[in-house]
C-alpha cells in the first residue's frame, strides 16, 4: 500500500487512490468542480491542483489524476497552490457569474474582485455530464464538439439522440446547474429546478444546456409552461381519495 | 517505385545492395539532380524536372536526371544539381522549365553555366560510416562560383540527421543502403544485446528533439523494464509550429532513415509494432514513409524475422487530422485509437501506460533519425559535439527575417548570433534585427542583448523561450511585439483542444488583453493582469500546451516592455503595425500622382486626380498597405 505525506500528515491507501481521496480521507478539503466519486478522473477543472515534491522541485499537478504513490510529498494548501487557485477563480467567475456553486468557492477563497469583463456561459465544460452519461447510464448520447473556444457539449450534430433515455442524470450532476434557475416568471414561484432535477423549458430558455427532448419536466403542468393549460391530475396518481371509494 | 525484390537477410546481401546503390548514386555519366521535397514542389521543381527530362531525351543524351530530397537552400529552390563525374557537385538555385532546357543544352557542349551555380560540393560526407567521397577538387569551368564549405549558409552546419537529404533518391532503397543505411539495424540484430544499444544511447546524451529534451536513454530505459507486453513504439511526425518544417523535409528527403532508427529502437525496448504518426497536410510525406515501408517490407528489412535473428517489427503510418494539440504525446495516442485528440493528465506516463495501455515510446522523427547513428560511430562518438547538457546536433527551420531562410543542422552550443547573422546572412534590406523567436508559437522571443546565447534546451528555457522542435523566425524593426504576441495567441487559442479551463479559458482572457492594448484601449493594470494570468495558465494547465503557451506573452513583456507601454500609455505602435493605432498619409512633396495606388486601393479611399498629388480619406481606408507596397517615391507614410 502506498504511504505518502499529505500537508506534513503520513497516510497509508490503498493502490489506486488518487491523491484527492486521499486528501479528502484526511478530511482536507480540496476545491474541484469536475471530480465525483463513480466517474473517471477528468482533470479538466484544474482547482485541485496540489504542490507535488519537496523544493525546491515542486509542479503543480491535479491532485484527481495523480495515483497516490509511495513517497509523494503534497501540499495541498501551498501559497502556490492557493495563488493558482484564486486566479483559477476569478477567472470562473466571470466566465460563469451566475453559478452559486462558483461563487460560493470564490467567496471561500477570498476573491473579492474580478479583473475579466464576464461572460455568462452557462457551461464551465466539466464533462461531468458527458462522463455520467457513458460511465454511469452506459448511453454516451451527449459527448464533446469542436475544439478550443467553440468546444462544447452536445447531443451528435445536434440532433435527439437515439440512445438518450431522457434519464436527467446529465442534469442531476451539473455542478453549474443553478443557472438553469433563472426561469419562474412570477418572483414569487419558486422553481425548485435543481432539486427536482427538473430543466428549464426550451421553448423559454433557447440555449439552456437541456438535452431532454422532449423534457421530462416540461411536458408536466406547472408554473413554467403558461401556454399549455394544466391538466388534470391522472386519478391513478390523485391522493387518496378522501371519500374512500374507488371511481 | 524502384523497390529491389530482392531479399535482404545477410551482410552480403547489404552489400551487394550498396553496390546497386553505389551505381546509380554516383553513375559514370552525368547526372542531373532535382531537389523535389514539398518545398521544391512548391516552388516547381516538377516543371523543371520534366523540362530537364525532355531536353535530355530530346538531345538523346546519356544523362540520368533525378530526384532527390532537399538540402535546406530554401530561399534558393527550386534546385538543381549536376554531379559530372570528375567535377565538383554544381548546384543552380531558383531554376525553372527554360533555364532547365538552357542547361542541358550547354551541358552538352560542355559548358557548366557558372553564372547560375551557387554552390560547389567538392565531397560526400557520410557521417554514418566517416568516409568521405570525393567527387573532385579541379574547379575547371566554374571557377568563382563558392564551394559548400565557404558558402556561409553552409560553412558551419553538421549534417547528421540530414546526411543524405539532397544526396540520395529517397525513392531508393539501394542508395540509402549504399551511404550505410541499414548497417547499423544489422549490426545490432545481429551483435548487440537491448542493453548495449540503450547504452550507447544514454552515452551519446540524445535528447527528445521534439522539443521537451528528454534523455532517449532514460525513456528507453523505462520502456525496456515495463513487464507489460505487447509495447509499442511511436515516431512523432505532427509537426504543426508555424514556419518550421524540418520533419516533413527529413521524412521526405530520407525515410529509410527513420525506419532503421525505430527498428533499432524497437529491438532495444522490445517493441514488435510501430506506429508514425504524419500528418495528413504532409501529404508527400505519408507517402515517401507508405513507399519506404513497403519497400523495406519486400527486401525483409520489416516483418518477420529480419536478418535472420528472429526479431520482429512491423511499423505501419497513420495519418493525423489536423490537430495541432495531437503533438502532443497522450492525445497522440488517444487520436491513434480513434478517440478525440485531446491529452489526459500524466503520469502515467505513455513508457508505463500508452497505446491500448500498454507501455509506449514515442520520439520525434529527428529522434529516431539519429539513432543509427548513435549505434554505428557509438554513443561516445555523438557526444563529442554539443553543451555538457545537450549533445549532438539539431535541425533548425530559420525563416522570417533573414536573407537565406533555410533549414540548417547546427551543433547544439551554437550561438544565437552565428545562426542570424552568419548562416541566415543577417536582415535584409538594411533593417534591424529585432527578436528571435524560437521554439514555435510556445516558444519565446529572444531580443538582440541575448544573441550571443549557446543553443540549448537549459540556455533557452533559462531565456524563457523552448528549444521546441526547431522553428527559428527572425523578426526585424517592422514587426510589432504586441501583434506578435496577438498572432501567437489567436494560433494558441484556436489550437488549444479546450479540455483544461486555465488553457481554455485563460488564453482567451490574454488573447482579449493583448487585443485590447493592440487597438490603444490597454490599462496600465493590464500588464500586470496578463503576467497573473500567464503564470496561472503556465502553472495549472494540463498538457504541454498550456505550460508553455503563455511563453510568447511571458517573453515579449520581459524584453519589450517598451513596447507594450507605448501602446498602453501613448497609444503609439512604435513599429507602426498595429492598424487601430496608425494612420496613412500621402506626402503630396514626393507623391508623382502616378495613380498605382488608386488601383490597388481595394476601399477607394485614395483621391486626387492624375499627375496631382493624392491624398487618402482616413474614414474610408482599412490600413491594408497595398498602396505603401506599389508606392515608388515612397509618397505614402504610416505614421
Amino acid at each position: 500500500m502506498p504511504k505518502l505525506t499529505i500537508n506534513g500528515i503520513p497516510v497509508e491507501v490503498e493502490r489506486g487512490t488518487s491523491v484527492l481521496e486521499a486528501a479528502q480521507f484526511l478530511g482536507i478539503p480540496v476545491p474541484t468542480l469536475c471530480h465525483e466519486d463513480g466517474l473517471k478522473p477528468y482533470g479538466a477543472c484544474r482547482l485541485c491542483v496540489v504542490e507535488v515534491g519537496t523544493p525546491p522541485r515542486t509542479k503543480l499537478q491535479s491532485a484527481c489524476t495523480l495515483a497516490a504513490d509511495d513517497g509523494l510529498v503534497i501540499h495541498t494548501h501551498s501559497a502556490r497552490v492557493e495563488r493558482a487557485r484564486r486566479l483559477l477563480l476569478e477567472l470562473y467567475v466571470a466566465t460563469c457569474p451566475q453559478s452559486k456553486t462558483i461563487q460560493d468557492l470564490a467567496s471561500r477563497y477570498g476573491v473579492r474582485e474580478v479583473r475579466f469583463s464576464p461572460k455568462s456561459e452557462d457551461c464551465i465544460q466539466c464533462g461531468k455530464c458527458v462522463r455520467i452519461c457513458a460511465e454511469q447510464m452506459m448511453a454516451g448520447a451527449i459527448g464533446f464538439a469542436y475544439r478550443g473556444a467553440r468546444r462544447k457539449v452536445m447531443s451528435p450534430f445536434r440532433q435527439q439522440s437515439e440512445t438518450c433515455r431522457h434519464c436527467g442524470a446529465c442534469m442531476y450532476i451539473c455542478p453549474v446547474c443553478e443557472l438553469r434557475c433563472h426561469g419562474p416568471q412570477a418572483e414569487s414561484t419558486l422553481c425548485s429546478g435543481c432539486i427536482n432535477f427538473a430543466p428549464a423549458c426550451l421553448a423559454y430558455h433557447d440555449d439552456a444546456m437541456c438535452f431532454l427532448d422532449p423534457c421530462a419536466a416540461c411536458e408536466l403542468p406547472g408554473p413554467f409552461r403558461k401556454d399549455v393549460a394544466p391538466r388534470p391530475v391522472a386519478a391513478s396518481l390523485s391522493p387518496a381519495d378522501p371519500s374512500g371509494t374507488r371511481k | 517505385m524502384r523497390a529491389s525484390s530482392t531479399l535482404i537477410a545477410t551482410l552480403s546481401d547489404l552489400r551487394r545492395a550498396a553496390a546497386r546503390g553505389r551505381k546509380t548514386l554516383l553513375p559514370k555519366q552525368p547526372k542531373i539532380l532535382v531537389g523535389m521535397a514539398t518545398c521544391g514542389l512548391a516552388t516547381g521543381a516538377e516543371e523543371v524536372f520534366a523540362a530537364l527530362r525532355e531536353e535530355v531525351e530530346r538531345l538523346a543524351l546519356p544523362y540520368t536526371v533525378a530526384a532527390t530530397g532537399c538540402i535546406g537552400w530554401c530561399c534558393q529552390e527550386p534546385l538543381v544539381d549536376v554531379q559530372w563525374p570528375g567535377k565538383p557537385r554544381v548546384t543552380y538555385g531558383r531554376m525553372d522549365a527554360r533555364k532547365a532546357r538552357e542547361l542541358v543544352r550547354g551541358l552538352d557542349k560542355g559548358e557548366l553555366k557558372a553564372e547560375w551555380a551557387i554552390g560547389l560540393l567538392s565531397a560526400y560526407d557520410n557521417p554514418l560510416t566517416g568516409a568521405r567521397t570525393r567527387l573532385a577538387r579541379k574547379t575547371a569551368g566554374v571557377d568563382g562560383v563558392p564551394r559548400y564549405q565557404d558558402v556561409p549558409l553552409f560553412r558551419h552546419q553538421v549534417r547528421w540527421a540530414m546526411r543524405n537529404s539532397g544526396i540520395i533518391d529517397p525513392r531508393s532503397l539501394d542508395e540509402y543502403i549504399a551511404r550505410g543505411g541499414y548497417f547499423a539495424a544489422r549490426q545490432t540484430l545481429a551483435a548487440m544485446q537491448p542493453a548495449e544499444v540503450i547504452e550507447q544511447v544514454t552515452l551519446s546524451g540524445l535528447r527528445g528533439r521534439g522539443g521537451a529534451g528528454f534523455p532517449t536513454g532514460k525513456k528507453w530505459e523505462v520502456m525496456r523494464r515495463q513487464a507489460a507486453t505487447p509495447k509499442y513504439i511511436i515516431c512523432n511526425g505532427d509537426e504543426g509550429d508555424p514556419g518550421a518544417y524540418m520533419n516533413r523535409t527529413l521524412l521526405e528527403s530520407d525515410p529509410h532513415a527513420v525506419l532503421e532508427g525505430m527498428i533499432i529502437g524497437a529491438y532495444a525496448m522490445g517493441a514488435a509494432e510501430g506506429i508514425l504518426y504524419i500528418r495528413e497536410e504532409y501529404p508527400l510525406a505519408v507517402t515517401r514513409m507508405r513507399e519506404a515501408i513497403a519497400q523495406a517490407e519486400a527486401a525483409g528489412l520489416l516483418g518477420d524475422n529480419i536478418f535472420g535473428s528472429g526479431f520482429n517489427c512491423h511499423l505501419r503510418v497513420v495519418e493525423g487530422a489536423g490537430a495541432f494539440v495531437c503533438g502532443e504525446e497522450t492525445a497522440l495516442i488517444a487520436s491513434v485509437e480513434g478517440r478525440v485528440g485531446e491529452p489526459r493528465q500524466r503520469p502515467p506516463f505513455p513508457a508505463q501506460r500508452g497505446l491500448w495501455g500498454k507501455p509506449t515510446c514515442i520520439n520525434n522523427v529527428e529522434t529516431w533519425a539519429d539513432v543509427p547513428l548513435i549505434v554505428m560511430r557509438g554513443g561516445d562518438w555523438y557526444a563529442q559535439l554539443g553543451t555538457p547538457s545537450s549533445k549532438g546536433t539539431k535541425t533548425f527551420c530559420l525563416v522570417g527575417a533573414v536573407k537565406n531562410s533555410a533549414l540548417v543542422e547546427v551543433p547544439i552550443g551554437i550561438t544565437l548570433r552565428r545562426v542570424v547573422e552568419e548562416i541566415g546572412g543577417g536582415v535584409p534590406d538594411g533593417r534591424k534585427f529585432k527578436a528571435i523567436q524560437t521554439g514555435g508559437p510556445s516558444g519565446g522571443c529572444i531580443p538582440e542583448s541575448l544573441l550571443d546565447l549557446e543553443v540549448d534546451y537549459e540556455s533557452l528555457t533559462r531565456a524563457g523561450a523552448i528549444m521546441g522542435s526547431g522553428g527559428m523566425i527572425v523578426m526585424d524593426d517592422s514587426n510589432c511585439m504586441v501583434d506578435i504576441a496577438k498572432y501567437f495567441l489567436g494560433f494558441l487559442q484556436d489550437e488549444s483542444c479546450g479540455k483544461c479551463f486555465s488553457c481554455r479559458e485563460g488564453l482567451q482572457r490574454m488573447h482579449e488583453i493583448v487585443a485590447r492594448i493592440s487597438e490603444g484601449n490597454g490599462r496600465e493594470e493590464d500588464l500586470e493582469l496578463l503576467e497573473d494570468l500567464a503564470w496561472m495558465v503556465r502553472e495549472t494547465s494540463l498538457c504541454g500546451l498550456g505550460q508553455t503557451a503563455p511563453n510568447p506573452v511571458l517573453t515579449t513583456l520581459r524584453y519589450f516592455r517598451d513596447e507594450y507601454l507605448a501602446h498602453v500609455r501613448e497609444k503609439r505602435c512604435p513599429a507602426k503595425v498595429c492598424k487601430q493605432l496608425i494612420t496613412y498619409r500621402i506626402e503630396p512633396t514626393l507623391c508623382d500622382g502616378c495613380d498605382a495606388c488608386v488601383h490597388v486601393c481595394s476601399s477607394e479611399a485614395i483621391l486626387g486626380e492624375k499627375k496631382h498629388a493624392h491624398s487618402i480619406d482616413n474614414a474610408k481606408c482599412i490600413k491594408c498597405g497595398a498602396c505603401v507596397e506599389v508606392c515608388v517615391p515612397k509618397a505614402v507614410v504610416v505614421e
